[in-house]
């Protein structure tokens, strides 16, 4: 393999892992405090409408970037009020959730459609941009992936390491137990979700303003849902989840590699390729350990009497 | 004794229903600082409902509470530890999935934001040390024993800072030297002005500690009295209504000491899950019409004992024989259905699902023989003449039998458990705690029918901490520490206190240190 074609691989994994790590991210943390969030694609649609609409209006790629985030929040707090105030029920509402995002995101975007903007610069770090190979795999790129893996470096120590996160953690395992200990689950649910959201709309926008460059419709290709997988997959533990969103950004990558030199292969087989490598990986790697799940997960606090 | 004029705590007129029944009736009490209050009644009586709702876990539906008293609004918990009032609930809420420290860690409200991890241990540590309370502050919940549990669940309201403290049956798993170690540390809190309410059902505590007891019958007040002019037979009778009959003694002569046995372990151990216990070389024979009892600190391998029996956990080494057969390869059906019954230590956790009825949860232990049509159907009718049969056995009332099984009382849940796995003439039965949470008029029933069935012919394994209900069932005894049989022994051969000195390991020190 030549070294030019490994390092688009390795951009192409970088790239296309980092809204899965944002992504993927946000579910986590939402799956942490009980919360099954099937409608993760609409809210990253939704980001990924926003932040380039904005960034149009503007001309301002960061402005963009904030904006998404800002609507992945506040549209996730409609999934919120129907989850945790309503109690209704987290599958259904996640994938109404989902298709209201298709459906509003492209009526946001219609008028936008085919215009490009420059987006989200690539920032290239100092000396080390200039190394050979590494330089171009790891030094070249946009704000958003430099900051993708402290941000799960942030998250896992906001979980872990304090007592919010022990908070929000005992709300996941067992609603009844934090409330008895003098938690509010639901207030808990209500900060977790917003997060999920910021973070869920900042993984659109990277999507629209630093992978596209544009805006079309349905963009992001069932992405969401392979974050959910990915959650899955890390085991609920948000530094776990970056090794599996570069493993399957790599797969994206190497996919689209193959496609653009054109191997004699099906483009549907390779398309299947990530997937196929998930199953695998699941496959060898599975076992979900007894306490990986969080104890009560997708069940909806009922209050006491 | 000194108590202060004015009450810390008063109840006013407190009711609460639930669905189908009126679990609080108009309660008035008055709790003083510097007082341990004893709360007692029959299985149902209200108890736990009532601190409950102190608690801010349940909402009363009409009446006050004052503190000092100034009425206060307890809307949650939270509002509750903002008055300084802990609880220890009587079905644990530990979280499972996190560790000792964690689930004390999110108990304590006084802590900062960042947690330092090592100051909580040390911070537990150095109270479990003082109070004679062990517990391993990293191990995950899920790998803990109910007596061990029921430590953690003791070392958090210790360490919260309450000034008044609800303990519902703290003491149901608890080993004698921990007993006295828990009431010590009580003692030393009502000296310095703390209310403490202990709810049990335990007579000999009550009269030994409280200071004042209340007695509650069907969600009223029946009478409160002063611990020093209170005795047994006036509290029990306060309690039914009636003279309770006694306790039940084991038949004086000597189980048949040949026969083949119908539970065997010869040399088994067992593989330690994380920081569990293993077993070690266990040899065990129990055989029909004989009750072995097992005495032993909870956390020193009776859960894994119990496993092994049913083949929930495999023997690493050894070899286990049921009814003479080599059953160490056995699935948990083919134990069961061998007619092993089984009263598991954590009965919501283990034996029941809280969110079936009670009936579904009286076939769940044995659908095949309720299933008609190839398994299409259940036959309930059976299932509630069985059920109906079983607990008329054991003279406990009849609950509605389509209600979730998670909303009756503590005391009730163990009575269905009981009942049904009493049921069906078991051969074998393996019981924990079989009396635990039962108050004294249903624990003398529970043993009555063990001893009926002994005399039947079933082997029976128990397993408690509880020396005087062993003592006064048991052929045998064998006594466990550290995964080990330490001693075997008929109960006339031995005292109360060797046994206490066994299970501990020596005189008065804590068993699972090192
Ligand atoms: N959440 C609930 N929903 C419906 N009924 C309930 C609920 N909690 C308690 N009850 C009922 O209220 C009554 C009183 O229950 P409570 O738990 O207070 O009894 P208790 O005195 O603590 O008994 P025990 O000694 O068995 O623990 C029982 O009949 C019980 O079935
Ligand atoms: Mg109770």
């Amino acid at each position: 393999m030549s070294e030019l074609l490994l390092v688009s691989i390795m951009i192409g994994a970088i790239q296309s892992g980092t809204p899965l790590l944002y992504a993927t991210l946000s579910e986590t943390i939402g799956e942490r405090v009980g919360i099954i969030n099937l409608g993760l694609e609409g809210i990253m649609l939704i980001g990924a409408v926003v932040g380039f609409v904005i960034t149009v209006l503007t001309g301002n790629a960061a402005l963009g970037v904030v904006a998404a985030a800002l609507a992945g929040a506040l549209f996730n707090m409609i999934f919120a009020f129907l989850v945790i105030t309503r109690r209704a029920n987290q599958l259904a509402c996640g994938l109404a959730l989902m298709f209201c995002g298709v459906g509003l995101s492209a009526l946001i975007g219609a008028p936008f459609i085919g215009r490009q903007i420059e987006g989200l610069n690539a920032i290239k770090i100092p000396v080390f941009s200039d190394l050979p190979f590494f330089g171009r795999a790891f030094f070249q790129h946009d704000i958003l992936v430099y900051l993708a893996i402290p941000t799960a470096v942030v998250i896992w120590w906001f979980l872990f390491k304090t007592r919010w996160g022990l908070s929000l953690r005992a709300v996941g395992e067992n609603p009844t137990a934090a409330f008895a200990a003098g938690k509010n689950p639901y207030l808990l649910q209500y900060q977790v979700l917003f997060i999920s959201g910021l973070l869920g709309g900042i993984a659109g926008a990277h999507l629209s303003l630093a992978l596209a460059h544009n805006w079309a419709e349905w963009m992001t290709a069932g992405r969401g849902f392979f974050a959910v997988a990915l959650v899955i997959f890390a085991k609920w533990h948000p530094l776990r989840a970056i090794a599996g969103a570069l493993l399957f950004g790599g797969a994206i990558s190497l996919q689209l590699q193959m496609q653009a030199r054109g191997v004699p292969v099906s483009s549907f087989i390779l398309d299947m390729l990530p997937y196929v490598l998930s199953l695998t990986v699941l496959v060898i790697w599975g076992r979900t350990s007894r306490s990986a799940v969080p104890g009560s997960l997708g069940r909806v606090f009922q209050g006491t009497e | 004794m000194k108590i202060n004029p004015a009450p810390l705590l008063s109840f006013r007129g407190i009711t609460k229903s639930f669905p189908a029944v009126l679990a609080n009736d108009h309660i008035d009490l008055d709790i003083y600082g510097g007082e341990i209050h004893a709360l007692l009644g029959e299985n149902g009586a209200g108890k736990s409902t009532l601190m409950k709702i102190l608690y801010g876990f349940y909402q009363a539906d009409g009446g006050s509470i004052l503190v000092n008293g100034q009425p206060v609004q307890i809307r949650s918990p939270h509002d509750a530890r903002g008055q300084r009032i802990g609880m220890v609930f009587q079905d644990f809420i530990l979280i499972p999935a996190l560790t000792v420290a964690e689930n004390i860690a999110l108990f304590l409200s006084d802590l900062p934001f960042i947690l330092d991890n090592d100051a909580i241990v040390s911070r537990i540590e150095n109270i479990s040390e003082r109070y004679s309370l062990q517990v391993k502050p990293e191990a995950p919940v899920w790998q803990l024993s109910v007596g061990e549990r029921q430590k953690v669940e003791l070392l958090k309201l210790l360490l919260a800072d309450a000034r008044i403290l609800i303990l519902d049956e703290p003491t149901r798993s608890l080993a004698p030297h921990e007993v006295i170690g828990l009431f010590q540390v009580l003692a030393n809190l009502r000296r310095d002005g703390y209310a403490v309410v202990v709810i049990t059902h335990k007579m000999k505590e009550v009269l030994e500690c409280a200071d004042r007891i209340t007695v509650m019958r069907r969600g009223k007040i029946a009478s409160t009295l002063l611990g020093a002019e209170a005795t047994e037979n006036t509290l029990v009778s306060l309690m039914f209504g009636k003279a309770v009959a006694e306790s039940p003694q084991r038949r004086g002569e000597s189980p048949p000491e040949e026969g083949i046995p119908f539970l065997e372990l010869k040399g088994v151990s067992t593989q330690p899950e994380g920081t569990g216990i293993g077993l070690k070389e266990i040899n065990l024979t129990v055989r029909p019409g004989e009750i072995v009892g097992v005495a032993g600190v909870s956390g020193n391998g009776q859960r894994e004992l119990g496993d092994v029996v049913l083949s929930i956990e495999k023997c690493a080494r050894g070899t286990k024989y049921l009814g003479g057969q080599d059953a160490t390869r056995w699935s948990v059906a083919q134990v069961r259905n061998s007619g092993t019954a089984f009263i598991p230590e954590d009965p919501l956790g283990m034996a029941a699902f809280p969110w079936l009825s009670v009936q579904e949860n009286m076939a769940m232990s044995d659908v095949s023989r309720y299933a008609r049509h190839g398994g299409l159907s259940m036959d309930w009718e059976a299932v509630r003449t069985d059920l109906q049969a079983s607990l008329k056995r054991l003279g406990f009332q009849i609950p509605p039998f389509y209600v979730p099984l998670g909303i009756l009382s503590g005391g009730n849940i163990q009575r269905m458990i009981l009942a049904r796995e009493m049921a069906h003439n078991p051969r074998l039965i393996i019981a924990f705690y079989p009396t635990r949470g039962l108050d004294v008029q249903s624990a003398v029933a529970a043993r009555e029918v063990l001893l009926a069935s002994r005399d039947a012919g079933a082997a029976i394994l128990l397993i408690s901490e509880d020396l005087e209900e062993l003592f006064s069932l048991s052929d045998r005894l064998a006594v466990m520490l550290r995964g080990e049989i330490v001693a075997t022994s008929a109960p006339r051969d031995i005292t109360v206190q060797e046994i206490g000195y066994l299970m501990t390991g020596s005189k008065g020190e804590g068993a699972e240190r090192g």
